[in-house]
């Protein structure tokens, strides 16, 4: 072991110093409630910070897509920006329509906010950075992601506003389609797996194929197939463009916000980039190896590291998709769903019921392996793909 | 009745709507779009009835911009009015005041020198480019992408923008045309200018459409979407890239060849569908059409004064008479109608707005599409409200 490596370690073991020396004095049964505690108070700290400049790399970044400069009038380059936009929704009246259910109406961002936090507590940060080590994390994961829904109903419901009402239709019409595929797109993962952890199936994703090649889960066909049915799905549980159907803008003002101002905007607005975080850590863990480095030298970089950069990619990913893509209708989002990601998700699982019994074979065979497994990904796709989009297409037009 | 009952091809109206309060088969929700709307263009109000997301109704409301510009226009001079037209449609003054030019001319018997009609059509096909740009960022604005196909539409708006101010003085309320020519001679910088645009737009364009033509969402959400048939197109009026977007072939600057639109080689494309990716594209491809007309007429553009110089403009009385003059404007036929006295106002002034026209199909557009397609389809028709209020 050389000096880089013991400074690495070092690194990675930082956290896990600090908070033997916070709780390090307490008597046993108290340090599991202090080192809770205190698991509770950096993930809020660190993901309120990444919220608050998510929300600044996304106006820049739709800015200079867009030809503009994006905010940059407070501090260099905008970065006080999010903190002026913070007083500003605190001193901003918070308006409640008259006939609107106030108890609900309070509670609809409350909810959401409180169901997106729970989701971080069994995300592995890194190496050893996991608040709950859950035997059935992933389980505990989605099923903490999927009450959002009724968050977003309860707001639409009790804003008594014609506009929050059609949203909220749209809201679960989407929600309960998107779940499906989004589950099912991470079965495949939990076969391979063999648990429900997800510390367990980040373990299962370490090794190097022919010494540099990392194992994660996207760098085989069904793993790839799986990752991208379940960022998409991502995209529609997080409202975001272009399945943002409750909140659509040009039809119903702001959906579901409609009648939502002040903190309490704010606080929606914060639930829907922690449930975007969330939804992108679980894909690193499920998909991207969660903390490990991609090439066998670049070790020395601590594990945390790793996962936030991974993780950050993603969120541009995002970002990046919610520059150049319109708007589907309710009917196509919901078609899409159904028609196309369900029956691919379901393909996937035999895909993967192949893989894993053929995980044998050697030499010739694995060549065959990998092609059946690509056919099998892709051989689909294209088929019920070309089903679903068909009548459409780029025209020829006549001139008289 | 089922939802079906409403293909998108044949909507069907007046006595299949239900009632609002219909104890049989549920309430229907009727949403108030407008007037302060996100995407209602303007002051712009629909009334719509919903069956969940389907539209059983809908109601267009106008009338929240309306200036009385008619009735101002006959109690001033008939110049005085020009700068009121700029505020018509105020995204082509100078199609505006070119159709109101021509209206007066045709009056007065009034003649127009070579070098302004080239003039004319040049900033006339320059103000196509422009309306046409915003009209297809707006669309996809509706559409739900996040503004960046209008931000890459008003950088190249603000470029012929540009290009205005230098000219006339004014950005977008440009007060050019006058009777018998136009106000400044265009240097020769300002053409080499335009030239510029010109040679650039193409580029633009090919830009714009490889980030939307082939887009599998857009085509998704526009094909099919609210088509409109030629029957009901010519029935209605309606006039313009909407017309033709059905497959009818009607453009002013081929039936009337007004100006000097004869001389120049450029086509009419046409559509088949009518539905609101054909009126997309048929814009798209007029654009096209617009910078050959363009690149045309700057390579030969004769000198010679910009003005008669026997045109009267202070103290302007034509004879008594009528007179109609038309154009083909990026929205349709704009059109004046002025009868005179004698005096130095006109008896009667009347505007033919193309959007106003096209606006009264919108229903039949509508009916049986969703709420969603009902922006998009209101976004196709490419309304402004000064031209539609008056």
């Amino acid at each position: 072991m050389n000096a880089a490596f013991l400074a690495t370690l070092s690194l990675e073991l930082l956290p896990a110093q600090l908070r033997d020396m916070v709780t390090g004095w307490l008597p046993e049964p108290w340090r599991w409630l202090v080192n809770s505690i205190l698991a509770i108070a950096v993930i809020l700290a660190s993901f309120g910070l990444l919220f608050a400049y998510l929300t600044l790399a996304e106006r820049k970044i739709l800015g200079r897509v867009q030809n503009r400069p994006g905010p940059n009038r407070t501090g260099y380059f905008g970065l006080l920006q999010p903190f002026a936009d913070g007083v500003k929704a605190l001193t901003k009246e918070d308006i409640v329509p008259r006939g609107a259910d106030h108890l609900l109406h309070f509670l609809a961002p409350v909810a959401l906010l409180a169901f997106s936090i729970m989701t971080f507590a069994v995300l592995p940060f890194g190496r050893n950075l996991v608040a709950v080590e859950l035997d059935a994390g992933v389980l505990y994961f989605f099923a903490a992601g999927a009450a959002t829904e009724l968050a977003v109903f309860m707001a639409g419901w009790a804003s008594h506003n014609k506009y929050s009402l059609l949203a909220a239709m749209r809201a679960l019409a989407q929600l309960i389609s998107y779940e499906l595929p989004l589950l099912l797109s991470f079965v495949p993962v939990i076969m391979i797996a063999g648990s429900l952890s997800t510390q367990e199936i980040v373990h299962r994703q370490s090794g190097w194929m022919f010494g540099f090649v990392p194992q994660w889960h996207v760098l085989t066909p069904w793993g790839f197939a799986g990752f991208a049915i379940f960022m998409t799905a991502a995209l529609a549980e997080s409202n975001r463009s272009p399945f943002d159907l409750p909140e659509a803008e040009s039809e119903l003002i702001a959906g579901h916000l409609t009648e939502y101002s002040g903190f309490k905007y704010a606080l929606f607005f914060m639930a829907e980039y922690f449930g975007m975080c969330a939804l992108c850590g679980m894909a690193v863990t499920l998909f991207l190896g969660g903390w490990q480095a991609p090439l066998p030298f670049l070790e020395f970089i601590p594990s945390y590291v790793w996962f936030a950069t991974k993780m950050l990619t993603l969120l541009l990913g995002f970002i990046w998709v919610r520059c150049t893509f319109p708007r589907l209708r309710i009917d196509q989002l919901t078609r899409f769903a159904w028609k196309f990601l369900v029956p691919l998700a379901l393909i996937n699982l035999g895909t993967t019921a192949f893989w894993s019994l053929t995980s044998g074979w050697t030499g010739g065979l694995q060549i065959a392996r990998w092609l059946v497994a690509i056919a099998l990904v892709v051989i689909p796709f294209q088929l019920i793909g070309r089903k679903l989009s068909a009548g459409l297409g780029p025209r020829t037009y006549r001139y008289a | 009745m089922s939802a079906n009952d409403f293909s998108p091809l044949a909507p069907q109206a007046g006595s299949h709507v239900r009632e609002v309060h219909d104890p049989l088969h549920g309430e229907l929700l009727e949403v108030s779009m407008g007037p302060h709307h996100p995407s209602t263009h303007g002051v712009f109000r629909m009334i719509v009835t919903l069956d969940g997301e389907r539209v059983m109704k809908l109601k267009p409301v106008f009338g929240y911009l309306h200036r009385n510009h008619e009735k101002i226009a006959e109690n001033t001079t008939y110049l005085g009015s020009m700068p009121y037209t700029d505020r018509l449609d105020y995204l082509c003054s100078m199609t505006n005041n070119w159709a109101y030019a021509i209206a007066v001319e045709k009056l007065s018997g009034q003649p127009v020198p070579e070098r302004a009609e080239y003039v004319r059509v040049i900033l006339a096909e320059i103000t196509r480019l422009l309306n046409h740009t915003c009209l297809a960022g707006f669309l996809m604005q509706d559409c739900g992408c996040s503004g960046t196909p209008l931000m890459y539409a008003f950088r190249e708006r603000e470029k012929i923008l540009d290009l205005f101010e230098s000219l006339s003085g004014s950005r977008m309320m440009c007060n050019y045309q006058r009777f018998g020519g136009c106000r400044v001679d265009p240097s020769a910088d300002w053409l080499d200018g335009a030239r510029k645009l010109t040679d650039n737009y193409g580029r633009f364009l090919d830009e714009f459409e490889t980030l939307l033509t082939g887009n599998e969402i857009i085509m998704a959400r526009t094909q099919g979407v609210g088509a409109l048939s030629p029957e009901l197109a010519i029935n209605a009026g309606v006039t313009g890239p909407m017309l033709r977007a059905t497959g009818v072939n009607y453009d002013l600057r081929k039936v009337d060849a007004y100006g000097v639109y004869s001389r120049f080689d450029f086509r009419v494309p046409l559509g088949a569908h009518g539905d609101v990716y054909d009126r997309y594209m048929i814009r798209v491809l007029e654009m096209r059409e617009s910078i050959k007309i363009l690149q045309q007429a700057l390579a030969t553009i004769p000198a010679g004064p910009i003005m008669d110089p026997k045109a009267k403009l202070r103290g302007f009385r034509p004879k008594a008479g009528e007179a109609y003059g038309r154009i083909e404007g990026p929205k349709g036929e704009i059109g004046f109608y002025l009868v005179s006295d004698g005096s130095p106002n006109p008896y009667r002034y009347r505007v033919r707005p193309p959007s106003f026209v096209n606006l009264t199909v919108l229903e039949d557009m509508c009916l049986g599409q969703t709420i969603a397609d009902a922006v998009i389809i209101l976004g196709s028709v490419d309304i402004v409200l000064g031209e539609v209020d008056r």
